[in-house]
């Protein structure tokens, strides 16, 4: 990409989306693993009830694995929201403001979710 | 002939009346579920953080957690509480092998019109097979 500006700018190739689609994927594949993570705890021998459940997120790695999940879905949401309002909704206002409200609702919810994890 | 081709109808721009008569392929009907599935995730965020919250945060809050599928919350009763998760579970389920067949098409360039067919077939029964299990475990069937 270097020398891609002034005249030299890229005008063709449809690759202004290759960065929104390669994040989804990775963020997807990130969230994939980590409900794999969970389901196999979940599955470990012993009853389950709060201790396991729990148990389950109170490591540190946990922690640090769980905040990296919060912000992936974040991410992968605003890709996938963002593309439903460009296909759906055509003025520019109302797209914006629906376009505003997601990332307030995405990054209120990161937010939380952050707290509920390190308050353990 | 050339009567026959102007009497069919043209969908130029898809309006929302005309989805009800508007034939999709599984792949087709796969696609927007997937979009459907995602924007259900979307909206019911709060919800699911509130589950998480409550079902880790203390053992009396777990049992709050517990409690809400049998005594509901608020003026919503235990039922409808158990029918939001199950939406939740067939969403994500949907949107997570949905997610998996687009990385496999990725990957390995698996885009032909059967593929595409046999892979959202796939998907479809998968995600229901599961939804189906993990909802009878929800409701209490086993």
């Amino acid at each position: 990409m270097s020398g891609n500006f002034g005249s030299k700018r890229l005008v063709v190739g449809a690759h202004y989306g290759s960065r929104d689609w390669l994040s989804q994927r990775v963020t997807a594949v990130l969230m994939a693993l980590f409900t794999l993570a969970v389901i196999v705890q979940v599955l470990m021998p012993g009853e389950m009830g709060y201790v396991k459940w729990a148990g389950i997120f109170a490591p540190q790695w946990m922690k640090v694995l769980t905040f990296v999940v919060i912000v992936a879905l974040a991410l992968h949401a605003w890709v996938g929201v963002r593309d439903i309002w460009m296909d759906y909704v055509k003025p520019v206002g109302i797209r914006l403001g629906l376009q505003v409200f997601s990332i307030v609702w995405l990054l209120g919810c990161a937010g939380w979710a952050v707290q509920v994890i390190w308050r353990l | 002939m050339a009567d026959t081709l102007k009497e069919r109808p043209v969908y130029r721009n898809i309006h929302i009346t005309q989805i009800v008569g508007y034939r999709l392929p599984p792949a087709g009907i796969v696609s927007i579920l997937h979009r459907v599935s995602g924007a259900l995730l979307f909206l019911l965020l709060p919800f699911v953080i509130w589950l998480f919250d409550t079902s880790v945060t203390s053992e009396i809050s777990y049992d709050r957690f517990t409690s809400v599928f049998i005594a509901g919350a608020g003026f919503l009763p235990g039922w409808f509480i158990k029918l939001v998760c199950l939406g939740l579970i067939w969403a994500y389920l949907l949107h997570f092998v949905a997610g998996v067949r687009h990385l496999w098409m990725d990957m390995t360039h698996s885009v032909s019109k059967e593929q595409g067919r046999g892979s959202a077939v796939i998907t479809l029964g998968l995600s229901t097979l599961l939804t189906v299990a993990l909802g009878a475990k929800l409701f209490g069937l086993f």
